[in-house]
């Protein structure tokens, strides 16, 4: 497979889309091509080592290459041609939707996709399928933050500003944000905070970012809601409070200090366990920086009271008076490569393209005008990511499920009930490039390109929309998502047309669909993009220059401004007690990412950290009869999950930790709770009351 | 039809009740709700009454509650009224202009009163005497700060929470303020002996004057207190902090039972089912605890009960902290702080440490904290506060409460064990670096080059500098070295 040319381009994992160069590579193992950082303004020529060997994922020995067919269950997955595999899928869809009618079939997208790809998914969805049951992985991924984000500021765009200017801040604090394992080149960003003692970490466990921090609040999991509103208090009580930015710029402070008035900081200590004097000092820094950011990340979102607790550290960053104001900032991190563009067009359970409402008439009739579709024959806002699951092969539920980009049966809370319902489904079918843990449940499998086999462009964590390249061709047997969605459309009885298999084309239909939303992408192009240039969304006309700090004049409300919410401390979903004493957490390590499907495929991250283990305090691991090194249950209400025991002295004792990333026994959603924010419907990854046990099977002598 | 409420009482207790109503009947299907209060004032809150008087927050400041806040929420609100009786028999409550109103449910939450010590001079028949306060209500705190203002001294009676807590504040404002206490040791229902001495050299570090065990004679207006033993301490103005009183004067009138504070249940019924009593003027298993905490979880499960959102809801207790908010001194207090070392079967550790005024006392019986005391000790403090209540142990070891969490130095780079990992984003050990400088990469872009180290955050740059600059200096034993590099250094050194 040779290398057509260097081709400049960006990493294949997270939000940061680290810029990296791919060459032609001679040498044996690690990939056809040949990995190198490049100077772009994100990663700043850093690459962390899940970018260093993404090469090797292209010609891994998991990769599917040739379509695969289940013909009855209990069957093995057996290789046919496309058309075959194309012509099963199209028929059992026409049969359901026959049988059962429209919402028969759902769609489950993917923060994974590019831009191109998840617009299309959307528009199949709603178009080809007619369906209203379309959702995806980003729902338990940015849901939370969007939310509050969009109700604060009128817009949600990750980070508002280039994430460079946090290279001039005197004091960052990043509130359930582990940005050292999860996009460590970020971190090249802090160092004037680092330097100058303002950068503050607020995380249950003294992660490796905490580590960095010159102060860490470590709260209870769960917490975080009271220890915000314990911190504006503080911040109104010392005077620092900027009133003259509130009266210009906000709008319902007096009611979210209302909330605020009744979490005097010992209060908040009693519920978080943060100490009052550095729940004060991390308010100090923060006012008296020059240049001050809060950032927050999937630990304090991941809650049934995920937007609320946004909300809670946007109304701090508001009473501060940093939102909005040059050199200084609020805003949340996305975790997907491209989560924030996955959120924007369309294939989100109420959304359109350009980040529009679905249940906007306005919206409904500009995106049927694009698509040549009348707008009644759009269906409305459909099911949330795990509501869908949970629906899946019920009394009115879907039947059908198709799957882009997405392992659904690892990333979903309370997964041994996914398992289960995607077992129910009359007709599975995943389009992947490696056979992921729910390709294997599938009754169709699409082998589908990946990042250096295509273009295609995502938007990264600060709305810059940039450009993947192709560096080489897809294997034999291939082929694009976009090529898969046009084969099925047409096989529906859709126009090709309204397909198109060009990634150029398909953008440049965004484009048009996303014209004068708010996330507005009709000026932006493939060519420009080509040509370097660094686009901020939103670019409204092809000659417009991009937006790459939003608010500064105004917050995208109609009267110009931002708005508090006044939220109060709910705490989690649901309690600990003698059973489940403690709390067990969730989340990533540096060398894998989400799912691990991919990460766990390359052979120095798979040896780096080859299983889950379960991050204990001694006093703890001990309690539970267990030492450092054992097997254990991390067990809840829901299931358990078998980790290996690691005893770390700077873990509380009430609070467990188990990474994401690790199929089977040891998915760590086997234990998570399914509660819901009511707003955002993000599921608790991040609480669940638990309980650690020693592993029952040791075999002798172990 | 919905169940009609009347709450007897706007203050922390009643306009609680009345939001955890709302939240789980928003719309009034289930529960109307009537509040009659006293004071002209929408809800506030008292917690932060000390603050007002530092003039750290304004009386706006310690609103719990907008203007709109009743209407939006569907209550009836009745200000500046006060319940003359309740007729049980009639199911209704007299007010003082004559109306009556009527109730299913009658929820008193009445709260306190403040107790005055029978001193002479500080009564002016019913009412308080010229240069007499108390710290109960809003319209106290203009008073007291007044005269902070005019820079006269301020004598405060009582050495409890909020005698504490006010003569911090003033002395925040400069005023030259004095403790007055009966015992001989600050709050003494928290606190031991040892405890009270340390929290009264800190209180005295921050400004604020105490006197312990003293008998007061009389107050002499504009003068000062007067003590058994003829001294005089200096005051323009009394405020008197003494302790409240359950008020329960409403309850007993009405024939309802009365002990302390008006007796209620689990159901926090008193000993008529369609009275409920919640807050300061309650009284549950023989507490009146007089803290916001549990009267807010009293809140919560009568709303449970009186909406039907939970009728298996019980209140059977707090836990509750006490956290003086004094500023410079963190101190807590919970639980069984009396408990002395010669308990039989309680573990009963104690540390003084009066020269930086620290003192910690934790008391642990079957691995749980059962009682603490912590005063200069911010994340210990916070750790017992979080882990009280809790089905959580006290730590095996209790002296790591001490400590904070903190991670253990790393050390020399040198010393690092081969295995340790030096570049995290690329996991990069010290091996590996080792064997690359060995190999000829003898600069930090080398090793970068070779290992990927320092290739991601940049966080390592230091350390692998570190290591290059080590063992270059160790370069004469390094050819022959292949693991145990603290060996070496030893040599080099």
């Amino acid at each position: 497979m040779p290398v057509v040319t260097q081709v400049d381009t960006h990493c294949p994992y997270c939000a940061l889309q680290c810029g990296m160069r791919l060459s032609p590579t001679t040498r044996q193992g690690g990939g056809p091509v040949r990995v190198a950082a490049r100077d772009f303004p994100a990663n700043q020529g850093g690459l962390c080592q899940k970018g260093w060997t993404s090469a090797s994922l292209l010609d891994t020995q998991g990769r599917l290459t040739t379509p695969l067919l289940r013909r009855r269950r209990g069957a093995p997955l057996s290789p046919v041609s496309w058309d075959e595999a194309l012509d099963f899928v199209a028929d059992r869809l026409r049969e359901l939707r026959a049988d059962h009618g429209d919402d028969a079939v759902a769609v489950f997208g993917s923060g994974g996709l590019s831009n191109e790809k998840a617009y299309l998914l959307g528009k199949f969805a709603r178009v080809a399928l007619g369906t209203s049951q379309i959702d995806y992985n980003g729902r338990f991924c940015m849901s939370s933050a969007a939310a509050a984000a969009t109700r604060a500021f009128g817009i949600d765009r990750g980070l508002p500003f280039p994430v460079t200017d946090l290279a001039d801040a005197e004091a960052v604090l990043l509130v359930g944000a582990n940005v050292a394992e999860t996009m460590p080149p970020f971190v090249r960003h802090l160092g004037r905070a680092a330097r100058a003692g303002g950068l503050i970490v607020i995380d249950p466990r003294r992660s490796a970012t905490a580590e960095l921090a010159s102060l860490h609040l470590q709260p209870a999991p769960g917490t975080d809601v009271a220890l915000a509103l314990g911190m504006l208090h503080i911040a109104l009580a010392e005077g620092h409070i900027d009133r003259d930015y509130l009266a210009a710029r906000v709008t319902g402070f007096d009611e979210a200090w209302h909330a605020a008035a009744r979490w005097w900081p010992q209060r908040a200590m009693r519920v978080t366990g943060v100490p009052v004097a550095d729940m004060r000092s991390a308010v100090r820094l923060l006012a008296a920086a020059d240049g001050a950011y809060v950032l927050t990340g999937r630990g304090t979102e991941q809650h049934a009271d995920g937007v609320n607790a946004v909300s809670a550290w946007i109304n701090l960053s508001l009473a501060l008076g940093l939102p909005g104001t040059m050199g200084s900032g609020f805003g949340c991190l996305t975790g997907q490569g491209n989560g924030q563009g996955g959120r924007e067009h369309g294939q989100k359970a109420d959304q359109l393209p350009g980040y529009r409402r679905i249940t906007d008439p306005a919206a409904r009739a500009h995106v049927a005008g694009v698509w040549g579709v009348e707008p009644d024959s759009l269906p409305g806002p459909g099911r949330s990511a795990y509501e869908l699951l949970d629906a899946l092969g019920t009394d009115g539920g879907p039947r059908g499920l198709v799957v882009f980009g997405s392992n659904p049966v690892m990333s979903a809370p309370n997964t041994g009930h996914v398992a289960d319902r995607l077992g129910a489904l009359d007709l599975l079918v995943v389009a992947d490039f490696v056979a992921s843990e729910t390709a294997a449940l599938a009754d169709v499998v699409f082998p589908v390109a990946q990042w250096a086999e295509e273009d295609g462009t995502t938007t990264n964590l600060d709305g810059r929309v940039l450009l993947r390249r192709k560096a080489i061709p897809a294997p034999d047997g291939v082929r694009g998502d976009l090529d898969v969605l046009n084969a099925l459309a047409v096989r529906l009885g859709q126009p090709a047309s309204r397909f198109p298999t060009s990634q150029e084309a398909a953008f440049a239909e965004l484009g048009m669909a996303s014209a004068g939303g708010p996330a507005d992408y009709s000026g932006i192009s493939h060519a420009r993009l080509r040509a370097g240039e660094a686009l901020h969304w939103p670019v409204p006309d092809a000659a417009h220059p991009g937006t790459p700090r939003l608010f500064l004049d105004a917050f995208a409300h109609p009267d110009g401004k931002a708005r508090m919410a006044a939220v109060d401390h709910n705490g989690p979903a649901e309690e600990p007690d003698a059973r489940y004493p403690l709390w067990a957490t969730t989340g990533r390590v540096l060398q894998h990412y989400q799912t691990g499907a991919q990460t766990r495929r390359v052979p120095e991250l798979a040896a780096a950290v080859p299983e889950a283990f379960v991050e204990v305090h001694p006093d703890t691991a001990a309690r539970a009869n267990v030492s450092d090194g054992d097997l254990a249950v991390v067990a809840s209400r829901r299931g358990e999950v078998r980790a290996r025991v690691r005893c770390t002295p700077s873990m509380r004792r009430d609070t467990v930790f188990v990474p994401i990333h690790f199929p089977d026994a040891q998915r760590a959603n086997l234990i998570t709770n399914p509660a819901l924010d009511p707003v955002s419907r993000m599921p608790e990854f991040k609480t669940c009351a638990a309980r650690l046990a020693p592993w029952p099977d040791l075999p002798e002598g172990r | 039809m919905n169940t009609h409420v009347v709450i007897v009482g706007y203050g922390m207790a009643g306009a609680r009740l009345a939001e955890e109503i709302r939240a789980r009947d928003p719309d009034a299907a289930a529960v109307r709700i009537t509040i009659i209060g006293a004071e002209r004032h929408l809800a506030y809150n008292r917690v932060l009454l000390p603050h007002i008087v530092e003039g750290e927050l304004s009386r706006a400041d310690a609103a719990l509650h907008g203007a709109g806040w009743a209407r939006e929420n569907r209550v009836e609100l009745l200000l500046g009224t006060t319940v003359r009786a309740v007729d049980r028999a009639g199911n209704r409550v007299l007010l003082d202009d004559g109306r009556t109103v009527g109730y299913d449910r009658l929820v008193l939450a009445t709260g306190s009163t403040p107790w005055l010590p029978p001193i002479e001079g500080l009564r002016d028949g019913a009412a308080l005497a010229e240069g007499v306060a108390v710290l109960h209500d809003l319209d106290d705190c203009p008073r007291i700060a007044a005269v902070a203002e005019r820079g006269e001294p301020v004598a405060v009676l009582g050495g409890g929470v909020l005698g504490l807590e006010s003569a911090s504040a003033l002395a925040e404002r400069g005023t030259q303020v004095t403790v007055v206490h009966r015992s001989d040791r600050l709050m003494d229902r928290q606190l031991d002996g040892p405890a009270g001495a340390v929290l009264a050299d800190a209180l005295t570090d921050a400004g604020v004057g105490v006197l312990l065990g003293c008998q007061v004679r009389r107050y002499r207006p504009g003068t000062g207190l007067e003590l058994a033993n003829g001294t005089v301490v200096p005051a323009r103005l009394v405020v008197v902090a003494t302790g409240v009183r359950p008020a329960v004067s409403l309850a007993a009138a009405a024939g309802i039972a009365v002990e302390h504070g008006v007796v209620v249940d689990d159901l926090l019924r008193t000993d008529d089912p369609a009275v409920h009593a919640i807050g300061d003027c309650a009284q549950h298993d023989g507490v009146s605890s007089g803290l916001v905490g549990p009267a807010w979880e009293q809140a919560s499960v009568l709303a449970d009960l009186l909406t039907g959102a939970d009728p298996a809801a019980r209140y059977r207790g707090s836990a509750p902290v006490t956290a003086l908010k004094a500023r410079g001194i963190d101190l807590v207090a919970l639980g069984e702080t009396h408990t002395e070392p010669s308990d039989p079967v309680a573990e009963v550790l104690r540390l003084a440490d009066p020269a930086r005024r620290r003192y910690v006392k934790l008391v642990v019986r079957n691995e749980r904290v059962t009682g603490a005391i912590m005063i200069g000790f911010p994340a210990g403090a916070a750790t017992v506060a979080q882990l009280y209540g809790t089905p959580n142990a006290a730590p095996a070891e209790p002296l790591d409460l001490l400590a904070g969490a903190t991670a253990p130095a790393s050390g020399p780079v040198l010393h690092r064990q081969a295995s340790s990992v030096i570049c995290r984003c690329n996991t990069v050990t010290k091996g590996e670096l080792v064997t690359a400088w060995q190999a000829g990469a003898r600069s930090v872009d080398a090793l970068r080059e070779a290992t990927r180290a320092g290739s991601g955050c940049g966080g390592c740059r230091d350390t692998v500098c570190a290591l290059a600059d080590a063992l270059a200096r160790a370069e004469p034993a390094a050819a022959a070295a292949t693991a145990d590099w603290a060996e070496i250094e030893g040599v080099a050194a």
